[in-house]
């Protein structure tokens, strides 16, 4: 519980616009004590920035309590930064030395635009999951929960793909901007459950072809991805997209894009 | 963009692609790897193997057209998915730390690349442009003994191993093999795989540089 | 203005499907004649425009977050209740109506409760069907869990992450609407006000957050599912973002507010660790089946690492102030005492700004009991979050915990169909004062959200529809827009340009929220806030003339976005003390010192037992109270006693 105060350089990636260029700037954090939080690191240093009249640093956050995806950027070339497992709202100063140089970027991906500074649309993983990343089931006409019991391991396995948030570290990360990790995570959860049998062929191809369609690149199995999650989404729903999207399209007798809704 | 409609259409299906024709030249490889042992019985059994290959040209040709086959797919997917995946980052990371990846995996791109080069050299050296026809004992040491020579069978097959040491490992992931339980034999099969054909062929140059094998 | 619940009367149990049958409908081919809009996308708001979607309307749902999964529900930790009696423990509907009636302090419409029980057994048969992946048990049945002193398991669960699993269900039936055309998702727009026509709600103005333009939609109705106001705090569990803009902009437009001064405040969060920190983190209320609570008896020992300190010189002060409940007591209970401990000098932990508000929670003696390996696997995660945040291991010391405003019972008030007290306004979810009272148990208010989403409001935006039939058009070059829009564009602009900028938008909220937390928090007196009545008006108007914020509207400027909702904070802030005020008994969430008998709240049924509805006059400090009395003919009436 000691309490330390760090003096920090920050150069920070700025980008005015979707399509300004972007360059490196250097501010200094004074004063920082251990207990902070990054991002609250980040707020003082905005605070100062706006009182003396110039332009604070745009970042995505919301929850701040490593839940909602929101946050995210790459610290020192890490996205979400140096802690395992930890989103970077739920990075602290004390993972910091005093003196460091820290180096902020944005996710970087053709896939995911900057809007603003280390801001980047990430609407391109909504549209994998407007794909079929869901089952097809009307409001109110749910048979009763019980009816279809489901192993526990099963079940497990399932909470495990989905833990993913969502926030795109696995593409910021991954060599090849590939959103494989996130991708494979949903298929794999809804794959896994007896609810999700009826569509999963179609699912598996209309994910992977929209996931492709948005322009990210494609998994050359470095593992960077599963290293980055701080939900630790794994590997092996990569493996698992793999084998659906094959076996999908290998028994495909609808031509992929008639499916009717 | 339109969704893709077909496997190959995928980056998915062209890393299958990528698995199963790298799977064929591997195996290719292992068995050419244990033809050249003959190199150890002396001249009359590695000619004599060469011989009775010819002997048989469907599986000389059958064999030859699976091979061009394959690497055609390999090389086709590989550029196909290199072109994406460098469009995929745009902007550079001014910063960046691998977290994962290993020296094999970083440097397939390259070691590709000098290995397509070596196959090349290879088949112009023993294949079409041979020194002296029909004597494959004599080409292979004659060759050898020269360390210029010698040295681009070693760096090609340095290249080969790191290669086919991530190829093998990230096939299986590729082709869906992932489970908790056997992924240690996934990188200790395609360690001992790899390991096996690289020490093994570079063998042969050394051998012969060593003055072990000798005309 | 007259309040009228429209409640269905006869038995309990057959209200919700009397009304149900008494619905006016929409037939299917004319669905697609109306336009929904429908602003948040949580449980309530998510559940609501997807099934909405579906049903074959057409639906416009608005976000602020980037994408529509992202909203806050996504955070609550603990679990989803409903009485399906699958332990075979006595649980019934009628248990869990009586259970929410009575937890909620007797400040709840009956007929809206019992829906809610009622419904609460098809949201689990929906959000498995959906495949939410909820704890099992071996033989593969769906697993439970007792949850805040519950008498019976009824909570449903997916590991310490009930909320998000329940969120991602709801976002991926709304993302099946989407891909089908018939929602249309706007992330990153911002609605900052509301469109009356003819005295119905017809739409609303938003800002776009990334190009600021601000721009009207029209619809043919509206529904506002944005969540509470905890934030009004400044420090709370909820998200940075989560803001009261919307429904504070319908109230100004004549929805009545209700009930502000009932919030939740969670006994076990992180304490501050000092003044720049930005929200509070919630631990699982699980931790205090094991934790002990305590503080140093003596005030020179609150410096001393907890290590240091003897058994004798400890004081277990829930346990010997409720020696039944112990640790177990209430979450108000709890929260109170640590705050009266306190005030006592004798918290521990840093000091901020000059007062020290922590209490030990220590597993000492579980670890001792039950090994440190039990101990982990039922807290591991939870440990480790506290690690990360804190960079103390209470497996070696004892936890600090601190209370934070967690929920929001108050919100726009609302009829049995959700409608607000403006025609075709209607409000869901947290957003809304319904269905919890006073205060809200433990597991109910994703119960709520889904509830309202997926069951309640499809019925009733149907009704309303097929009531009106059909509305005068409405073009963006009428009037009611134009002028709409122009408030909105004013509004910024008065933002951008106060007189004498000198400080962020941050600086005036953390100020705002202190006088709130210390004067509206967890136990009030007439004194203080009638103090802070006094003070809000003073910040209001130092905030609209020195806030500063740089950069222009016309693109992504989150300074801008931040003074937005600050503003209305501010007002809704006074509305929440007047209401405290006014309030002269102590209920729920609501706890006035002056009405207590041996530290129990003291509820007043005789004069109290009513909702306050307030309603804008113009001018914030003087907005008028209207009553809604609440009768009880099934639950009556008891007192609570923990002692």
């Amino acid at each position: 519980m000691s309490e330390e105060l760090l003096n920090l350089t920050l150069h920070v990636w700025r980008q005015d616009g979707p399509n300004a260029s972007g360059r490196f700037e250097t501010y200094q954090a004074k004063e920082i004590t251990t207990h902070m939080s990054f991002l609250e690191m980040l707020d003082v240093v905005n605070e100062e920035l706006i009182e003396n009249g110039k332009l604070p640093i745009a970042f995505d956050h919301d929850c701040r309590e490593g839940i909602c995806g929101t946050c995210g950027m790459v610290i020192n070339g890490v996205a979400h930064g140096p802690q395992k497992l930890t989103t970077t709202c739920q990075l602290h100063m004390r993972q910091f030395n005093n003196g460091d140089e820290i180096w902020l970027e944005p996710w970087r991906a053709s896939g995911f635009p900057v809007l603003k500074d280390l801001v980047v649309d990430r609407t391109a993983l909504d549209r994998i999951i407007q794909a079929g990343g869901y089952i097809s089931i009307r409001t109110g006409s749910a048979p009763e929960a019980n009816e279809m019991p489901i192993a526990k391991a099963i079940a497990d396995h399932a909470m495990d793909a989905a833990e993913c948030i969502g926030c795109g570290a696995c593409v910021a990360a991954c060599p090849n901007a590939s959103a494989s990790l996130f991708t494979a995570a949903k298929i794999s959860h809804l794959s896994l459950l007896p609810q999700g049998q009826a569509e999963r062929q179609d699912r598996a191809r209309q994910m992977v072809a929209q996931m492709d369609a948005e322009g990210f690149g494609g998994c050359t199995n470095h593992g960077e991805c599963e290293e980055a999650c701080p939900k630790g989404v794994s590997l092996r729903w990569i493996a698992r997209m793999n084998r659906e999207l094959v076996r999908s399209m290998v028994k495909a007798d609808t031509p992929i894009e008639s499916r009717k809704r | 963009m339109q969704r893709a409609l077909t496997l190959q259409q995928t980056t998915i299906g062209k890393k299958v692609i990528m698995a199963l024709s790298g799977l064929i030249i591997v195996g290719f490889t292992i068995g050419h790897f244990l033809g050249n042992l003959n190199l150890y019985l002396g001249p009359e059994a590695m000619d004599g193997y060469a011989e009775k290959l010819q002997s048989l040209p469907p599986l000389v040709w059958g064999t030859r057209l699976v091979l061009l086959f394959a690497l055609g797919a390999h090389i086709s997917s590989a550029l196909s998915l290199w072109a994406r995946n460098r469009q995929a980052r745009g902007s550079r990371y001014q910063k960046r730390k691998d977290l994962a990846t290993d020296y094999a995996a970083r440097t397939m791109y390259w070691s590709g690349p000098i290995l397509l080069l070596f196959i090349i050299y290879h088949l112009l050296h023993f294949t079409i442009l041979p020194a002296h026809p029909g004597e494959v004992y004599r080409n292979v040491v004659e060759g050898f003994q020269d360390p210029l020579i010698a040295s681009v069978y070693i760096v090609g097959n340095v290249a080969l191993g790191f290669h086919i040491f991530h190829g093998i490992y990230s096939a299986f992931q590729t082709l869906g093999a992932n489970h908790p339980r056997y992924n240690s034999y996934r990188r200790d099969a395609a360690i001992a795989i790899s390991a096996a054909i690289t020490i093994g062929n570079l063998s042969f140059p050394i051998a012969v540089l060593a003055g072990i094998v000798t005309l | 203005m007259e309040l009228r619940s429209n409640e269905p009367t006869g038995p309990i149990e057959n209200r919700w499907d009397k009304h149900k049958e008494a619905n006016k409908l929409v037939a299917p081919a004319n669905r697609r004649k109306y336009t929904v809009i429908v602003v948040g996308s949580g449980l309530a708001g998510g559940a609501a425009a997807a099934s909405l979607g579906e049903m074959g309307y057409n639906v416009k749902c608005f976000c602020y977050q980037d994408s529509p999964r992202r909203a806050h529900s996504i955070a609550a930790q603990g679990g989803i209740n409903a009485a399906k009696n699958y332990q075979n423990d006595g649980d019934s509907i009628y248990r869990l109506f009586y259970d929410t009636v009575k937890g909620g302090d007797f400040r709840s419409r009956e007929s809206n409760v019992y829906r809610l029980a009622e419904l609460s057994v098809q949201i689990i048969d929906q959000a498995v069907a959906q495949g939410v992946p909820f704890a099992r048990e071996y033989g593969g049945l769906l697993g439970n869990r007792s949850f805040g002193g519950a008498q019976v398991s009824r909570t449903f669960y997916a590991r310490g992450q009930t909320g998000q699993q329940l969120l991602l269900g709801a976002y991926q039936a709304l993302s099946r609407q989407i891909e089908a055309g018939t929602v249309e998702m706007f992330s990153r727009t911002e609605m900052l006000d509301v469109i009356i026509h003819d005295g119905r709600a017809r739409g609303i103005v938003t800002r776009c957050m990334k190009s600021g333009k601000v721009s009207p939609h029209i619809a043919d109705m509206v529904v506002l599912c944005t969540g509470g106001y905890g934030n009004v705090f400044y420090l709370s569990t909820n998200a940075k973002g989560c803001n009261c803009t919307a429904v504070w902009r319908a109230h100004r437009h004549g929805a009545a507010f209700a009930n502000p001064c009932y919030t939740q405040i969670h006994p076990t969060c992180i304490p501050q660790a000092g003044t720049y920190q930005s929200k509070l983190t919630l631990m699982s209320e699980s931790l205090r089946n094991d934790g002990r609570v305590w503080v140093p008896r003596r005030k020179e020992d609150v410096t001393k690492r907890p290590e240091d300190i003897p058994e004798a010189e400890r004081y277990y002060y829930l346990e010997e102030r409720y020696p039944a409940f112990g640790n177990l007591v209430p979450r108000d209970v709890a929260s109170r005492n640590a705050l009266y401990v306190t005030n006592d000098g004798l918290g521990v932990g840093p000091e901020v700004d000059g007062e020290r508000r922590g209490v030990y929670l220590d597993f000492g003696d579980a670890i001792g009991r039950l090994g440190e390996q039990t101990i982990r696997e039922r807290y591991g995660n939870l440990f480790d979050m506290y690690e990360r945040i804190t960079g103390d291991s209470p497996y070696k010391t004892p936890m600090r915990i601190y209370p934070a405003t967690h929920y929001t019972m108050g919100g726009l008030w609302v009829d049995y169909n959700l409608q607000t007290t403006i025609p075709g306004l209607f409000a869901g979810g947290e957003a809304n004062f319904s269905d919890h009272g006073a205060n809200r148990l433990g597991a109910s208010a994703l119960m709520q959200g889904l509830a309202d989403g997926y069951f309640v409001l499809p019925f009733t935006v149907g009704n309303y529809l097929g009531e009106v039939r059909t509305l005068p058009p409405l073009t963006e070059d009428h009037a009611d827009v134009i002028g709409a829009v122009e408030a909105v564009e004013e509004r910024v602009q008065k933002l951008m340009n106060a007189p004498d900028p000198k400080h962020a938008p941050e600086y005036f909220h953390r100020k705002l929220g202190r006088i709130i937390w210390t004067k509206c928090g967890m136990s009030r007196n007439k004194e203080g806030l009638e103090e802070a009545l006094r003070e809000i008006p003073k910040l209001r108007d130092q905030f609209w003339r020195e806030v500063k914020i740089t950069g222009s509207g016309e693109e992504l400027n989150q300074t801008l976005e931040r003074a937005g909702r600050v503003a209305d904070f501010f007002e809704l802030g006074e509305l929440m003390c007047l209401d405290a005020l006014k309030r002269e008994e102590s209920c729920g969430g609501h706890f006035r010192e002056e009405y207590e008998e041996n530290g129990e709240a003291l509820r007043d049924d005789e004069r109290f037992s009513y909702v306050a509805a307030w309603e804008w006059t113009g001018n914030p400090g003087e907005p008028r109270l209207n009553q809604e009395p609440l009768t009880f003919e099934y639950v009556k009436p008891t007192k609570r006693s923990y002692k």
